[in-house]
């Protein structure tokens, strides 16, 4: 498909069981794949606020907001290009404790990546660390040689550059 | 639920009464005005229809012959009356039954509110009987929905159940209570909704999308309105009249959107889309202004969207913000309530009449009619065609009867031959094309709007899905005029395999049963005609009729509508024959 690119979708909504099912629908119609998703409180309280991550036209992002828009308990939804935006992932990997003790090249690992060690034990460590997907990426790739007994990585979260003026529109749609 | 954060609401102090769950919904139904429901009992709705059964001088529990039923039922009462249309079962199959009606009232934006029974509370997730996940099912159909689990929810979820299902873009809206939630009491207390913070049922008009659109439609030459059934939800008739009578610009409805203009008035130029009329498809490809009022550019009515009025500018009114640009790319987006645009506009345009433009139609009319409605409406070869069935039901109605059609052949007919004096009068599945629609549907519209004519007509395929509310007509006396075309064929399929399938008849022939001992079974007048001497005279006999009649017409079995734009063509190639 022609000029597909990567838009964070931040919505905030009121937080009600069953709308995260109806949003992701928007997305699962289409044969859209949501990349990423995180859902956490917003700056506004008892408002939601979730981020998602996905791979499609301007065309189809702009319709898929309007879809978005139109349920009921969203108060307002957005799509952003990266460069609009300032964004971060969290990963953890559990590695051999082992390493620690024979391996130099791993101290060394943690400290040009910049991660840190959250949990030590006899058996294993945890490593964490917040960045973008490439970085992140380029620190598995380096540890995956060592071996990785566990990774996860959080979905995106993100902040905009432009104001999001959620309070305003509370306000006035009454 | 969070009251205060979610609703607002004007706080006029009432009374508090103690009662059941169960006994506040039916309450909340007598607050809204819905004093005509369609339902079927069940297990886990129960203890509603134990109260429906203490408030029966209040409010009228029609009960269906299946849930489906009684879904489209609702959605005919709400077509034809305005009003929200109201459809109540139990859990489990209960529900799931409602799903189709659901799905038909979304997309055709139908305001309904559902109720479904679901098992008690502390059930929820273990597979109990009859339990059935229906809000999760029912979300991509459903503009809202909601799960109550305690009483104390109910008022407020049933207000804003109603305001939902019926402002903005209207739709359906299910609410589903356990069974816990039905037996437990609290003290009731009712406010009806007004506003929901996190929506916005319709934008304020911009006056400066209303100038540049006046703008447009004041320096075109060749301007076309194609308009919706927008026109009829949002009760912009007049409005909408005086606006083209104004501006002198011929007007094409989709089929939603017949009957929002009578049907022999001047500027009126037919239905567009796959079996429309011959001129407004062809000349949407010539205008130079198409000007969109309550509709929403569906396949049906574009073909081919890459060759779909290209060369003109377009201009959109309409409520939903997400319709806009969806298929078709706007030259101006008037958004909000078209009554409210439609009037704003009105002073700016100039009082024009583009005569030798409406003349083009007139010339492709004149094709037509030749090429295709001669041959429909008076035809010379033995066998009945649908066409003419229709123009004998005008004669007979004189255009003031509502028309509920079900899905095929006989609808198209029924859309392109039927006449109409009045709006709210031409109920059918369009979105969905819901087979079996009709004959509930009916029973819905004839219910809210007894002093009309209602005539259902049907083919023989789709009036055997719902046949079985021949039982509710037997119940309820609705006097529903029942008109099965009989072509012995799943006639719309049979027709394109005919086209594009080299005549291979898959599972199209049906062999019928006697339809007049069927409907006398259920006490229902019946007659067949397979004559044409015959056809005026049974026809003005059922409309006679101050009972519910039943006329087969064994019509022309191989007959197909003309024209038609075949699927992915533009709308310009429209077929004659």
């Amino acid at each position: 498909m022609e000029n597909r690119q990567t838009y964070t979708v931040s919505v905030y909504t009121e937080n009600n069981v069953g709308l995260l099912n109806r949003i992701s629908g928007i997305f699962l119609r289409r044969h859209i794949n949501i990349e990423s998703m995180n859902i956490s409180k917003s700056e506004i309280k008892s408002v939601s606020r979730i981020t998602l991550l996905v791979k499609v036209t301007e065309e189809q992002i702009k319709k898929i907001i309007g879809q978005i828009e139109k349920q009921v308990e969203v108060i307002k939804a957005y799509y952003h290009t990266d460069k609009d935006t300032i964004y971060q992932e969290s990963c953890m990997f559990k590695l051999s404790s082992d390493l620690l003790m024979e391996n130099d090249e791993i101290q060394t690992i943690i400290n040009n990546s910049k991660s840190r060690v959250i949990n030590i034990n006899k058996e294993f460590f945890v490593l964490e660390k917040s960045g973008t997907k490439e970085e992140i990426e380029e620190l598995y790739r380096t540890l995956d040689k060592h071996g990785i007994m566990q990774f996860i990585r959080s979905g995106r979260i993100a902040i905009t550059k432009d104001e999001m003026r959620i309070s305003t529109l509370l306000s006035t749609n009454n | 639920m969070n009251t205060k954060t979610q609703t607002q609401s004007k706080t006029d102090s009432k009374q508090k009464v103690h009662v059941s769950g169960a006994e506040a919904v039916v309450k909340c139904l007598l607050e809204e005005g819905a004093d005509l429901i369609y339902g079927y009992p069940g297990g886990a709705i129960m203890p509603v229809y134990d109260e429906l059964y203490k408030y029966q001088d209040k409010i009228n529990h029609v009960l269906t012959r299946h849930e489906q039923g009684a879904t489209h039922a609702a959605q005919g009462f709400a077509r034809a009356t305005g009003k929200v249309g109201v459809a109540i079962a139990t859990s489990g199959p209960g529900a799931t039954n409602l799903i189709t009606g659901i799905a038909d009232a979304q997309i055709d934006s139908t305001p309904m509110v559902c109720i479904t029974g679901q098992v008690t509370e502390h059930l929820l997730g273990s597979d109990a009987f009859q339990e059935t996940d229906i809000v999760g099912i029912s979300t991509p159909v459903t503009k809202w929905n909601y799960q109550i689990t305690k009483a104390s929810e109910i008022p407020e979820v049933f207000a804003k159940a109603f305001y939902i299902a019926k402002s903005g873009r209207p739709g359906p809206v299910l609410i589903d209570i356990t069974k816990n939630a039905q037996f437990e009491t609290f003290d009731f207390e009712y406010e009806k909704c007004t506003s929901i913070r996190s929506y916005k049922a319709k934008s304020k008009v911009n006056i400066e999308e209303v100038k540049e659109a006046a703008a447009l439609i004041n320096s075109a030459k060749k301007p076309m309105v194609v308009f919706g059934q927008g026109v009829i939800l949002g009760e912009a008739e007049e409005g909408f009249k005086k606006f083209i009578e104004k501006t002198g610009i011929p007007s094409a409805w989709t089929i939603l959107g017949l009957s929002a203009l009578p049907t022999d008035h001047e500027l009126n130029v037919g239905m567009v889309g796959m079996h429309g009329n011959y001129a407004p498809n062809k000349l949407t490809n010539e205008c130079d202004l198409l000007i969109a009022v309550g509709m929403r550019f569906d396949d049906r009515v574009t073909g081919n969207l890459n060759t779909y009025a290209k060369q003109a500018k377009v201009i959109h009114f309409e409520i939903d913000p997400a319709e806009v640009d969806k298929n078709v790319k706007t030259d101006v987006a008037v958004l909000g309530d078209v009554k409210e645009s439609l009037a704003e506009i009105l002073p700016f345009v100039n009082k024009n009449s583009h005569e030798n433009w409406l003349q083009e139609f007139r010339k492709l009319d004149a094709i037509e009619f030749d090429k295709v409605q001669k041959d429909d409406l008076y035809p010379t070869k033995e066998g009945l065609t649908m066409g003419e069935v229709l123009k004998e039901i005008n004669n007979a109605s004189g255009g003031d009867a509502v028309i509920v059609s079900d899905v095929g052949q006989h609808q198209m007919f029924a859309c392109r031959y039927a006449k109409f004096n009045q709006t709210k009068s031409n109920i059918t599945s369009g979105g969905l094309g819901t087979m079996g629609f009709a004959l509930p549907a009916a029973i819905g519209a004839k219910m809210g709007v007894p002093n009309r004519e209602v005539v259902m007509i049907a083919g023989d395929g789709g009036y055997q899905m719902t046949i079985q509310e021949l039982g509710t007509i037997l119940q309820t006396k609705a006097a529903v005029k029942i008109v099965v075309l009989n072509n012995e064929y799943l006639g719309m399929v049979r027709q394109w395999q005919q086209l594009f399938f080299d005549k291979r008849y898959a599972s199209t022939e049906m062999t019928n049963p006697d339809f007049i001992a069927i409907a006398k079974g259920y006490s229902i007048e019946a007659k067949r005609v397979t004559k044409r001497e015959d056809l005026e005279s049974s026809i003005q006999e059922m409309m006679e009729s101050k009972d519910a009649y039943f006329l087969e017409v064994c019509v022309e079995k191989e007959n197909n509508v003309f024209p038609m734009i075949p699927t992915g063509a533009s709308v310009s190639d429209i077929r004659l024959e």
